[in-house]
């Protein structure tokens, strides 16, 4: 085996490969072998970094030179002048907002500095796809210390006693749930993983499987020895067809390896994992409704209990966890419960990875203590508000959550805080709005989702959400009414309480969250007709500031609806009653003399 | 994509096997661990401008980082731009955790053998420190 002198990991995630970091590595490689240097130096195509705001990311070990936003073209350069005269590429070198000086490693910058990587721990670090990686690195290790050191009950002990959580949105205590599906008497049992991951702007799971998916696979296996199974499945959506490739590799050679199948380190454990494909819907992470898609009936949810541990794929114990808490197995058996719970809160225990996305400067994919505060999260690891606007909030949950306002920005983030607040942690995407954001839009936004995502099957979802959503529509557009306000909360309340599964028990929260947190902006709608943010468009007025205009006419031949009056030379007025606000004038107009009110 | 490899043990029979594999296949990854905690390792940046190179600086990189392995000792050797000596090429940054960097000029084979047997082993100061510069490489630039 060559000895290499350095490594270049490049990012190989979905997010860098869209910006063309697939030919980065072949232009890598071909000034590598060009210059003779194949066999000092190694590339490495990696899962995610996580700063994909600055993709493509070159990092280059051992000196741990981090560079963004990397280009083709620049390959040949980073070889001549980093690898063979050791000169480090300004230009492409992480610059600090703050201070203005470049960062070459990425531990002292801001977005790395207060994130600790458990299930995070190889993206960005292995590659995905070379499972030898995976054993250098402590890989199957705690899979083979499970299934000869340690009995079954031993390891859900351990993982009851690390308060690890089911990162899918629930909650719930992971240990519990494998001692229930472990006490399940049966002939067969499942282990499945939920990869359905729907909430829109979430990309965890995603980036979990596509940088480690042996992490997931050896997880399973540990949890099938646990709990008596021996099938995994894991369902993930068609949509993500790199985590799907890699999945596909990883299998293989974990079989080749002799680390999946039968007999497993000769001690009699068989256990194997399949994929099965779903085709997006987000009720199909919802895991009765998950189990029913992979038996081909239709993504419908029912009624639980029986819950999957007791009647799940094909009535037979099932226990159904999410990749996040899955990634955090290995960790936890290798490093033990005392480690992993002393990380985290009081209930709470271990990271979170969320996705950092909206009006945030830093875009990417992060990994938390919890208990971090939401300051942290979107001021120091985000690095604040896009173009210096004002924060106003921060959606998390997805459609199941709520909106947190500056008065929450002090808040530990953990499970139990973020319901107690009106939100919930979900599956960890997080949406940031700014001072353009309005709130009533939002929540409209997320009830246009779950009307489209609603399986039909229960009526208060299927009509209620649809209502909601009809309400929403009506203020927005001007013609809401106090009574429409008080509606609102009352449907939603009964939607919450009646709905079949927790799509629906929960679609109302964005509705709620933004009704106890922003109800003078609804009011605002209802009473004065007006969207302070200025993105309801049915509401704005365009006028004329008298100061500027200088009376040229350029927005009266412009505006195809003739709501522009004015003599030459003369200051020009906008007829609301005419306008059809469509911005043709504001375009036009050089003396910035027109406005939305 | 990947390919299993003919000379390869085709499976993990047992979990020695495992723990063996592990020990073979560390190096894939022992670079990059090592990069992630370089200050509790012993530093060694070796300087890599252009006269650096002709006089010899990439033999001497690529002879610590073979020796430093062969000997077992945790290491991260890394090259740097021209160090401003230029003088005294090659010339290498030694850093032992929680000690100052110290420069040796003139660093070629022979001299890196003693640097390491003598300085990073025993912590006995060798000929050749390019003294009085209380620069490191970086403030240097
Ligand atoms: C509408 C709906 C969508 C869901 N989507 C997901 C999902 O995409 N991924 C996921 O892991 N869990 C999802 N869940 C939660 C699952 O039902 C289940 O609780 C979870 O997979 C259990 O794993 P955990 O205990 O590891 O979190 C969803 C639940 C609901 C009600």
């Amino acid at each position: 085996m060559a000895n290499y002198k350095m490594q270049l990991l490049i990012c190989g995630g979905t997010g860098c490969r869209a910006s063309s970091s697939n030919l980065i590595i072949d232009e890598l490689k071909k000034q590598l072998e060009t210059k003779n240097l194949a066999d000092d130096v190694q590339v490495v195509e990696t899962g995610c970094f996580g700063f994909c705001e600055k993709g493509p990311i070159v990092k280059v070990s051992p000196d741990n030179t981090f560079y963004t936003q990397v280009k083709p073209e620049d390959a040949e350069e980073i070889v001549d002048e980093h690898i063979i005269k050791g000169r480090k590429i300004e230009r492409l070198l992480y610059t600090d907002p703050e201070t203005k000086k470049h960062i070459s490693d990425s531990k002292h910058m801001e977005f790395y500095k207060k994130q600790v990587r458990i299930a995070l721990r190889n993206c960005g670090f292995l590659d995905p796809e070379n499972i030898e990686e995976y054993i250098g690195r402590e890989g199957y290790e705690a899979m083979g210390k499970c299934l000869l050191e340690r009995t079954p009950e031993q390891v859900i002990k351990e993982i009851k006693e690390s308060g690890l959580r089911g990162r899918g949105g629930g909650g719930f205590p992971t240990g519990l749930k494998w001692q229930f599906a472990a006490a399940n008497k049966a002939d067969q049992k499942y282990v499945v993983c939920n990869a359905d991951e729907g909430d829109p702007g979430a990309f965890m799971d995603r980036s979990i499987l596509e940088g480690d998916p042996h992490s997931v696979l050896e997880a399973m296996a540990i949890c099938g020895y646990a709990t008596g199974a021996t099938k995994g499945l894991i369902y993930i959506r068609a949509e993500y067809p790199l985590a799907i490739k890699r999945l596909v590799i990883a299998i293989d050679q974990a079989r080749e390896y002799g680390l999946l199948g039968e007999n497993i380190l000769d001690t009699n454990f068989n256990f194997d994992v399949e994929l099965r494909y779903g085709a997006g819907a987000f009720v199909c992470g919802e895991e009765t409704a998950l189990i029913h898609s992979m038996e081909g009936e239709r993504g419908e949810p029912t009624v639980k209990p029986p819950f999957p541990a007791e009647s799940g794929y094909w009535g037979k114990p099932t226990n159904v966890n999410n990749v996040e808490t899955f990634a955090n197995v290995p960790a936890i058996i290798n490093k033990g419960a005392k480690w992993f719970s002393s990380i985290g809160t009081d209930k709470s225990k271990g990271t979170k990875v969320f996705a950092l996305a909206g009006k945030i400067n830093n875009v990417g994919l992060i990994e938390v203590p919890m208990g971090t505060t939401l300051r942290e999260v979107v001021f120091e690891i985000g690095g604040g508000i896009q173009n210096g606007k004002k924060f106003k909030a921060v959606q998390t949950g997805g459609p199941s959550g709520g909106c947190l306002t500056e008065k929450h920005l002090d808040t530990p983030i953990d499970f139990d805080n973020l319901i107690a607040v009106g939100s919930m942690m979900g599956s960890g995407g997080m949406i940031v709005m700014d001072e353009d954001d309005c709130m009533v839009a939002v929540s409209k936004f997320y009830l246009d989702f779950t009307v489209e995502e609603s399986c039909g099957k229960c009526a208060p979802c299927r009509i209620g959400n649809k209502r909601l959503y009809e309400v929403l529509d009506k203020i927005t557009k001007g013609n809401g009414t106090d009574e429409d306000l008080e509606l609102l909360d009352n449907m939603s309340r009964v939607i919450k309480d009646t709905a079949l599964c927790g799509l629906g028990q929960t679609s109302p929260n964005p509705v709620l969250s933004t009704l106890e947190n922003f109800r003078n902006e609804y009011e605002q709608h209802v009473r004065d007709h007006k969207c302070a943010a200025g993105a309801c468009k049915d509401l704005l007025d365009y006028v004329i500031e008298p100061e500027n205009c200088v009376g040229c006419t350029a927005c009266a031949r412009v505006c195809p609806v003739g709501a522009i009056s004015g003599e030459r030379k003369q200051i020009h007025e906008i007829d609301p009653a005419l306008c059809i606000k469509c911005g043709a004038c504001i375009e036009k107009c050089k003396f910035n003399a027109i406005f939305i009110q | 994509m990947f390919k299993p490899k003919e000379d390869r043990m085709a499976k993990v029979k047992s979990l020695a096997d495992l723990r063996k594999m592990k020990e073979n296949l560390q190096s894939k990854v022992h670079l990059r661990e090592k990069a992630d905690n370089p200050e509790a390792l012993v530093q060694i940046k070796v300087g890599m401008g252009t006269s650096g190179i002709a006089s010899g600086a990439k033999e001497v990189f690529n002879y610590l980082v073979d020796e430093l392995e062969k000997r077992n000792i945790e290491a991260v050797v890394t090259q740097t731009g021209d160090m401003g000596y230029s003088y005294a090429e090659p010339t290498i940054e030694v850093t032992l955790p929680g000690k100052e960097p110290i420069v040796y000029g003139y660093v070629d084979v022979k001299k890196a053998d003693e640097i390491i047997e003598k300085y990073v082993k025993l912590g006995e100061m060798v000929d050749g420190i390019i003294p009085a510069n209380y620069r490191t490489i970086e403030e240097n630039k």
